[in-house]
């Protein structure tokens, strides 16, 4: 693993590098960093973009017709959208951006070529911890060969420039030559469950509590909302289990034999049974405190359980965004008199 | 399938009729404690988590005592704000409790300001005033042990002559009761001295912990506050400390389920020299800490373990074969205070802002200086102090049938405390002028009648509550003593049109989830029927039950909070357990498989 130009593994990285690896690369580093499993990878720095698209920009320009845009025009934006990523998807990678991320992927993968790799965008914007341009960007799992897994960097690249983020940059008027993408790489987990979870409540915005969703299989199902997924409620600092709410799974997400993933039925006697023990469900408040502390504030987690070894590993943490928005007064401040509290309780209703 | 509710009221106190053949029982009862037409005007709930039973007419004392202390607490001595005092009421044996709110915002600023003045001072001179409290406590008991036992000698001891005391034995018979009766009612205002303030104090921070944390279980909460090494586990940890002894000396084999105590007692006198050095050990533990009731200490017939060592010596054997199998049974002090610390620091971290912070402390810290009173006044007021005073009175009750009054001792508690004073009149009356007392020609027949009252009142369900419900419960007494809220209210009215529904919702006490036959105890007489695995429902948990806790798989009550002291000994036990569901003994049938769900306060009847 030699440090190298265009490409860092995870080991290397942390959230300050994040202008060059971008907020999911950065996140993925810093986690492990912080002594949290996650899949091994590594990120293909935004300098890697940099150079592709200038090898473009010496064929036909790129930027300067994307920033020329009129944001309401969306037949315009449509045409440029699709002439830009038909470029990109089609373009070679500059020889030495090529042969750095073919190694490092071969040292991932080791004896196995076809090892499933992830293969997910990872922007620089600030508006990366923006749950709703996350939104945007692509992420291609169960990546089967290394030439499929060029072609998915590629196309995370020219996710940049699909119609929802090129219109998205032109209605906030960012400078084209400020986006940058990078690209994350890394093993994918086959997933006996998986799920995501909240270190605070998302319906009382409780700091005491974990909830936790989760389903049968990849955790595709649960976050694209394909299943009603199991779900607790857990106490942060007691572990207590105030909430279990088993759900009826009808289907599970699992990887495909060709690559990709694909939807099929659970089994009978699996539908209505937890697809997390109490003991798994310790063990994640166990890593959600590790996590939030890390990060010093509230996280929206996204963990599995590897079906072979029983680990459970983070595929993405980011934070919470809905209640820390909108923090209310405190429950109570400091008295000068301490005792004058009590009134709360003795001076009947305010 | 749930029917469509309106908002309905309580049964108007006037239409709860005296059950048919208990009339005369019912007018023994002082006038000032039937209900009247005025009653009807304001809203009554019965104390079932105090009086879970009929109260004999005796035992109506206990209300008369306790909330003649509670509301001058509140009325006179500290002036809270927003209540007077509790108004009874007693009909077919039931004790109503009605609150006496002030409204009126310029009364309350008043008052604010004298409660400002007098509750104030006694949180900052807590430590001090609880320390002269416990000695005070400590001499009334003293007092109470050196009422001399009531007799009446043929003739006034010559020693008596002699010495000139110039007052005969007869007149020491009303001296005696009257101091009795004086130590109980002085008792009950000990116990309130600083009972709100202590609550009030937990309840602040118990707010702001629900506040902050919207989703924290009242168990967590408690657990922050609860102390280590409280009164109210003592007894069961002298039982403990019994067993290491009984393995320590060798004569652990004598502890054998289902042999009683005397047995076992006989068996170790026997045994020599190790046998009468467990003995001692006992007698050790019996002083004080067996003088704790079987039940909350407010009937007469809520024995000590003292007077009947069957409890706690049912509970030996298995601690016993726990020592065998290498348990060290010693509560780990260390750990558990450990445990709390960081229990406390975790929580606090997780607050938002620094601000939120200094005012957690400032709660925490004093409602940790207010909670060992608030955890410890009960072994000393409603243990042992009720213990001796009931047992004062059985002694006039053996004195009083040993002169045909009664055919047994304990048919003294079918008089009320002015009956028993009369009677006691009587017969000093009748030993002075030599003639028969008229006693045996008045009581027996009352007795006869009110025991039948007693037990026909039993077999009726009485309503939760009476009157128009109020649109908020804003008296911090009620809401503090039993837990009662415009919620609960809700879920008693909706009781009745809920009874198809298989689920019943009470408070998590103490979480788990636990499978088992139900076993409805509703008197302390019927502890003997639970078996190992049984899920206990009674109308309220009693922490001197602690020696059953470790058979039983599971608690559930009628009534009580998750301070109650129910919950504390079964999250001790780790016990699930649910408290205050209202009606589970009702709706719940002895034998019934019942899941309970200690965590989310569900109970669910499975068959």
């Amino acid at each position: 693993m030699r440090a190298s130009e265009h490409v860092s593994w995870f080991a290397e990285i942390g959230l300050n590098d994040r202008p060059h690896i971008g907020g999911k690369g950065g996140s993925l580093g810093e986690l492990q960093r912080a002594g949290i499993a996650v899949p091994p990878g590594f990120v293909v720095r935004t300098g890697a973009f940099e150079h592709f698209v200038q090898a473009l920009e010496r064929k036909s320009p790129v930027r300067a017709p994307v920033e020329s845009l009129n944001p309401e025009d969306l037949p315009a934006i449509t045409a440029c959208s699709k002439a830009l990523r038909t470029r990109m998807e089609e373009a070679a990678l500059p020889p030495d951006v090529l042969d750095e991320i073919s190694s490092a992927h071969a040292v991932l993968c080791g004896d196995d070529v076809r090892h499933a790799v992830a293969v997910r965008s990872s922007a620089t914007t600030e508006d990366a911890n923006d749950a709703s341009f996350a939104g945007l960007q692509d992420t291609y799992l169960w990546v089967k060969d290394p030439s499929q897994m060029l072609r998915m960097v590629r196309s995370c690249w020219a996710s940049l420039y699909s119609i929802e983020s090129i219109s998205y940059r032109r209605k906030r008027g960012y400078s084209e030559a400020g986006v940058a993408m990078a690209v994350v790489v890394q093993t994918m987990v086959d997933a006996r469950t998986a799920g995501v979870m909240f270190t605070r409540s998302p319906t009382t915005g409780d700091r005491s509590v974990i909830t936790i969703e989760a389903a049968w299989g990849l955790g595709s199902s649960v976050v694209g909302g394909e299943v009603t997924p199991d779900r607790w409620v857990v106490g942060k600092v007691t572990g207590e289990i105030s909430v279990r709410e088993i759900s009826d799974k009808i289907i599970q997400h699992v990887p495909a034999s060709a690559g990709g993933t694909e939807t099929v039925s659970v089994a009978n006697e699996l539908r209505r049974a937890a697809c997390m023990s109490d003991e798994e469900l310790q063990a994640l408040r166990t890593i959600a405190r590790k996590v939030e502390r890390h990060y010093g504030c509230a996280q929206d987690i996204e963990w599995a359980v590897d079906r072979h070894t029983g680990e459970i590993l983070l595929l993405q943490s980011r934070p919470e965004t809905v209640w820390s928005a909108k923090d209310s007064a405190p429950a109570a401040r400091a008295a000068e008199n301490p005792l004058s509290h009590v009134m709360s309780i003795f001076g009947g209703r305010r | 399938m749930r029917k469509p509710t309106k908002p309905k009221g309580f049964p108007l106190p006037s239409t709860l009729q005296v059950i048919p053949g208990t009339e005369r029982a019912q007018v023994a009862y002082p006038y000032y404690i039937q209900f009247s037409e005025a009653d009807d005007e304001r809203f009554w709930f019965y104390n079932s988590m105090h009086f879970p039973e009929p109260m004999s007419a005796f035992d109506m004392v206990t209300a008369e005592a306790a909330y003649c202390a509670l509301g001058s607490a509140n009325t006179r001595v500290h002036c809270l704000p927003t209540t007077l005092g509790i108004d009874h009421r007693i009909i077919n044996g039931r004790v109503y409790i009605g609150g006496n709110a002030v409204t009126d915002p310029a009364e309350i600023a008043r008052r604010t300001e004298q409660f400002q003045k007098r509750a104030f001072y006694y949180y900052e001179n807590w430590e001090r005033l609880y320390e002269q409290w416990r000695k005070k406590m400590l001499a009334l008991i003293k007092d109470a042990q050196a009422l001399p036992k009531p007799e009446l000698p043929e003739f006034e001891p010559l020693a008596n002559v002699h010495a000139g005391r110039g007052v005969a034995s007869n007149h020491y018979l009303l001296d005696t009761y009257q101091r009795t009766l004086e130590g109980y009612f002085r008792m009950w205002h000990h116990h309130f001295e600083f009972l709100l303030l202590g609550y009030g104090a937990y309840l602040t921070f118990f707010g702001f912990c629900k506040k902050a944390f919207p989703e924290i279980t009242d168990q967590t909460i408690a657990r922050m506050v609860a102390g280590i090494e409280a009164e109210i586990f003592r007894p069961d940890e002298e039982l403990r400390r019994l067993a290491r002894c009984a393995v320590v000396l060798g004569v652990d084999a004598k502890f054998q389920d289902g042999l009683s105590a005397e047995a076992i007692i006989k068996s170790l006198q026997e045994a020599g020299e190790p046998g009468r050095e467990w003995l001692m050990e006992l007698e050790t533990s019996r002083n004080p800490w067996f003088n704790i009731n079987v039940g909350d200490g407010f009937y007469h017939y809520h024995r000590s373990w003292n007077d009947d060592l069957s409890m706690p010596f049912a509970g030996i054997p298995e601690y016993v074969r726990r020592v065998r199998a290498g348990e060290s049974l010693e509560r780990p002090v260390k750990k558990l205070q450990t445990e709390r610390h960081q229990l406390i620091e975790d929580y606090r971290e997780l607050l938002g802002t620094d601000e939120e912070r200094a005012a957690y402390d400032q709660m925490i810290s004093l409602a940790h200086r207010v909670f060992p009173y608030v955890e410890g006044h009960k072994f000393y007021c409603e243990h042992w102090y009720t213990n001796l005073f009931f047992n004062k009175i059985r002694e006039f009750g053996a004195l009083l049938a040993t002169n045909n009054f009664f055919s047994d001792a304990e048919d003294v508690f079918h008089l009320t405390h002015y009956e028993l004073e009369a009677a006691i009149i009587d017969l000093m009356t009748s030993w002075s002028s030599g003639s028969p007392p008229r006693g045996p020609a008045q009581w027996p027949k009352l007795v006869a009648e009110r025991r039948a009252a007693l037990k026909e009142w039993a077999k009726h369900e009485t309503p939760p509550a009476l009157g128009p419900v109020p649109d908020v419960i804003d008296d911090p007494a009620i809401v503090m003593l039993w837990g009662i809220t415009r919620e609960s209210l809700e879920t008693w009215l909706r009781a009745d049109s809920d009874e198809a529904s298989n689920e019943i919702r009470g408070f998590a006490a103490s979480s788990g989830v636990v499978e088992g036959p139900a076993r409805i105890v509703k008197s302390v007489a019927e502890i003997g029927r639970l078996q190992k695995g049984d899920i206990l429902v009674c109308p309220i948990t009693n922490p001197t039950w602690a020696p059953i806790f470790q058979k039983i798989a599971g608690a559930v009550s009628d009534i009580g909070g998750s301070m109650s002291h129910a919950a504390i000994v079964a999250r001790e036990f780790g016990l699930p357990a649910v408290v205050g569901t209202g009606n589970a003994t009702a709706r719940i049938k002895d034998g019934q498989r019942i899941r309970v769900d200690g965590g989310r306060g569900v109970i669910t009847i499975l068959q």
